[in-house]
């Protein structure tokens, strides 16, 4: 780690939301030339530091120093003019606007009379593609992208800004393996030169093949610094959880019962294509793949909320009707989706409504729904997930996070269903509750639930599922077992090459 | 891993969408054309095309500022009032002035409609109402203004000199000043709106305002002037009211609120904002006063036309929301993959 001054440093600031307390007294140095990375449960304050590094909230107290000068950041302009680009964890991009302009926007290249040089704009979208690695249209308007692709896009923004300081919360919650790769390697590159960079993430993993040096922090206060040399995984979790931890993938084995879900022949081109498989009650089945494999939209396709072109799906021995999440919901089948922004959930309704929004029915007495039920099932699912809120009656907008994922979880798993397929379902949690989550999905599993689970997170998918189907540009090109499913093997599978390991 | 090839720049989809929305507006304006014609060949006269050329330059005036505002997921209800108010103003100070040139007159029209623009804009900007209700309120206060300032008085065309008149009147090689004069704010805005910073910082405000703040645009300066740059043009529009009629009373330019927002929303422009150009909103403009006057030539009650109108409306929306559902379709199925 290079010494000398820090670039930018973090001194005793505090932050408030009414009576969430929601950082407290946080003091840490970034310096140029490393990574940084900011570790902490849900809920620990790590997104309210973000957002005073990028002007968005004004700390109630403490400063912001760059070079040694302390800063007033107003607004998200003054942040950027000093320097510092931002990754929120919710990508937040112009849906009517193209690719490229929502990467530009503001710092558009600009030609004769001051006017937007619209093919330098494009070229220069795909030119940060290129350096990514991967291949988005930089014409095609945002809307519609998948939620890996709306992260790769706010990645793209932010390296475009050729900041000093580049701040990434959660930018790896939605990417697989390959893209966490292409993205460590542009990282590096921009710490190479002299940046200094903050990461967040819930993968160890990931912390530590990229950063030096690791901050700590728990119910918003700052536990610790640290040089990742000098700490391990488990100290790193005590520290954050302020406990030990048990297994992370406590799975109970079970034996397969009658076959619950059936899917033949599904095809629709060209996302998927002639995809057959089976879950068993009882079964936790894993689809891996990279992103853009297709999985996200074949179970999108299952329950009912994307078309498809041909094939059949059958649950418990009925057939479901295309294109209808209604009757897929009514036959027992829950989805808990990837992007719980745009399909989760509804921001402005308050935890408890959205919790029980999918049983409205039948929570309702004779059409009315009851305050007093409603309530009570909330807190039960929300608390089982560990959820942390301050009443049950806030907007979920104001939830951090991994605690909005919990609320979508809970969402689901209180409809009681008889297939439960998620996606993503750990995205953006912390480890504690991940293993939470986990106990809970084989609970249920051994209750005789059968569960199909997309996951990028081969740990999740290998400790987890008694299957693993992968899948490639759209097709299932593998279906290992329990015991033949190791890192390589699904690799291999997933990218059609030898895994670089 | 191999890198990727550089796509070519082209047209993004976008475009195409609006392409074909223009393109609908055209074709309806031709059948529309032809087949008045063909039962009325006076239609086609040339004081009939003068007529609707004129129509259409203060209406698309009016669009055009109306468009930028709904761009930006707001709207403008006050313009109509904002007219009169404007056009009053400017016959008041001519019958008192009548030496005053022709620019000076245009130049304090469109201040008299940016103060209003002013104020609409620090309300919905300060005050954190919603565009709909404060526009709502101006709409009937500004009215009220105008009213008691003129009581039961009106301004004749003997009254305004004959300088301002035959600029309402005179043409260049055939072109009427005040279609010259629109055509030179549409272009001017459409040109800003497309290839200028501030012009694309509009669009993003209405495509996500949460998102716009978190770019660092500075949201609430660009509402005001969006609503300025309506409340300038709505004056703008009541000096070319009173040059092209003449006679201003206290109720100068009622109701056109409402053909200002119809003609902008069947020009395409979405009134979620984010999408839509001045472009469609000026052909909108052409279309409906089109039809008012082909509906006069072939003397169809006056209730078709609001009927006619309302169903272009339905229309319009209809196919917005066709096309959105087909481009989401069609977006999803070219998701990137790691190459
Ligand atoms: N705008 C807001 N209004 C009210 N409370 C808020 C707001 N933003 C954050 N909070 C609260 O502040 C606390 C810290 O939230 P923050 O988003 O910083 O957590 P985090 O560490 O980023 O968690 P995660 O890992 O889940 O993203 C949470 O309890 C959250 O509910
Ligand atoms: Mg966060």
């Amino acid at each position: 780690m290079p010494d000398g001054r820090p670039l930018l440093s973090v001194r005793e600031v505090s932050k408030s939301f009414g009576a969430v307390a929601a950082v407290r007294d946080v003091s840490f140095d970034l310096y140029g030339g490393e990574a940084h990375a900011l570790v902490g449960e849900n809920g620990a304050g790590k997104s309210t530091i973000v957002k005073m590094l990028a002007g968005v909230h004004r700390p109630d107290s403490g400063t912001i120093e760059l070079d040694g000068i302390a800063i007033d950041l107003g607004g998200p302009a003054d942040a950027k003019a000093a320097g510092i680009a931002v990754i929120y964890q919710e990508p937040t991009l112009f849906p009517d606007l193209s690719v490229a302009e929502n990467i530009a926007m503001g710092r558009q290249p600009l030609g004769r009379f001051k006017t937007i040089d619209r093919a330098a704009m494009v070229q220069q979208a795909a030119q940060l593609f290129v350096r990514l690695g991967v291949s988005i249209d930089p014409n095609r308007p945002a809307r519609g992208l998948s939620i890996a692709d709306q992260q790769l896009v706010e990645i793209a923004k932010a390296l475009s800004a050729d900041a000093r300081v580049v701040v990434m919360d959660e930018p790896t919650a939605a990417l697989s393996g390959v893209e966490v790769e292409r993205l460590f390697a542009v990282a590096r590159s921009l710490r190479d030169d002299g940046a200094a960079l903050m990461f967040i993430s819930h993968r160890f993993e990931e912390v530590t093949a990229l950063c030096e040096r690791v901050t700590i922090m728990r119910d918003g206060r700052h536990v610790s610094t640290d040089l990742l040399t000098d700490v391990t995984v488990d100290e790193m979790v005590r520290k954050m959880v302020g406990r030990d931890l048990g297994a992370l993938f406590p799975k109970q084995d079970v034996t397969p019962g009658a076959v619950a879900l059936s899917v033949r022949g599904l095809s629709r081109d060209p996302v998927f294509l002639d995809v057959s498989f089976d879950v068993r009650a009882g079964e936790i089945v894993a689809l891996a793949g990279l992103v853009g494999s297709g999985r996200s939209e074949v179970v999108q396709s299952i329950f009912g909320v994307d078309p498809r072109d041909s094939g059949t799906v059958e649950v418990v021995g009925r057939t479901l009707k295309p294109g209808s999440p209604k009757q897929a919901m009514a036959a027992g089948v829950a989805l808990v989706p990837e992007d719980r922004r745009q399909q989760g959930l509804l921001m402005e309704l308050s935890i408890e409504r959205n919790v029980t929004l999918p049983r409205s029915r039948s929570l309702s007495q004779l059409g009315f729904l009851t305050g007093g039920r409603e309530r009570r099932s909330a807190r039960e699912w929300t608390q089982r997930l560990k959820t942390k809120y301050g009443r049950l009656s806030d907007e979920v907008g104001t939830l951090s996070g991994g605690n909005q994922q919990k609320v979508v979880l809970a969402k689901w798993l209180a409809t009681d269903p008889k297939v439960l397929i998620v996606d993503e379902p750990t995205r953006g949690i912390d480890v504690g509750t991940k293993a939470e989550v986990h106990r809970l999905m084989s609970s249920l599993a051994a209750e005789g639930v059968a569960v199909l689970m997309v996951s990028s997170e081969l740990p999740e998918v290998l400790g987890m599922a008694d299957r693993v189907l992968v899948m490639r540009e759209g097709r299932l090109v593998a279906e290992l077992s329990r015991s033949d499913a190791t890192e390589e093997s699904v690799m291999f599978a997933a990218t059609g090459q030898e895994a670089r390991v | 891993m191999t890198a990727v090839d550089l796509p070519a720049p082209r047209r993004s989809s976008l475009d195409v969408v609006l392409k074909v929305r223009e393109l609908g507006i055209v074709i309806a304006l031709a059948v529309l054309v032809a087949v008045t014609t063909i039962s009325n060949p006076r239609f086609l006269s040339g004081q009939s095309i003068r007529d609707i050329l004129l129509g259409t330059a203060i209406l698309a005036v009016l669009a055009v500022g109306q468009a930028v505002v709904v761009i930006t997921r707001n709207i403008d209800l006050s313009v109509g009032s904002v007219l009169g108010l404007s056009a009053f103003t400017v016959g008041t100070l001519l019958q008192n002035s009548p030496r005053l040139p022709v620019i000076v007159v245009l130049v304090v029209g469109a201040a008299v409609g940016a103060v209003c623009g002013v104020v609409n804009g620090a309300l919905v900007r300060f005050g954190n109402v919603p565009a709909l209700v404060v526009t709502l309120g101006t709409l009937y206060v500004v009215r009220g203004i105008t009213y008691f300032w003129a009581g039961g008085s009106q301004i004749n065309a003997d009254e305004l000199p004959s300088g301002f008149l035959d600029f309402g009147n005179a043409t260049v090689l055939g072109i009427p000043y005040l279609v010259l004069l629109a055509i030179l704010v549409l272009v001017v805005t459409g040109v800003v709106l497309r290839n200028y910073r501030t012009g694309r910082e509009l669009y993003a405000m209405g495509s996500s305002p949460q998102a716009a703040r978190l770019a660092g645009i500075p949201v609430g300066r660009r509402t005001i002037g969006a609503f300025v740059v309506s409340g300038a043009l709505a004056g703008l529009a009541g000096v070319l009211f009173a040059a092209r009629f003449g006679t201003i009373d206290a109720a100068a330019g009622t109701g056109y609120e409402l053909n200002v927002v119809a003609a902008v929303v069947v020009g395409g422009v979405a009134v979620f904002g984010g999408s839509g150009t001045v472009w469609g909103a000026a052909l909108g403009a052409l279309l409906l006063t089109t039809i008012a006057s082909s509906l006069a030539v072939l003397e169809i009650n006056q209730f078709w036309q609001q009927a006619i109108v309302g169903g272009l409306i339905l229309l319009a929306i209809g196919a917005d929301r066709l096309v959105a559902v087909r481009v989401a379709a069609g977006l999803k199925k070219r998701g990137s993959h790691v190459s």
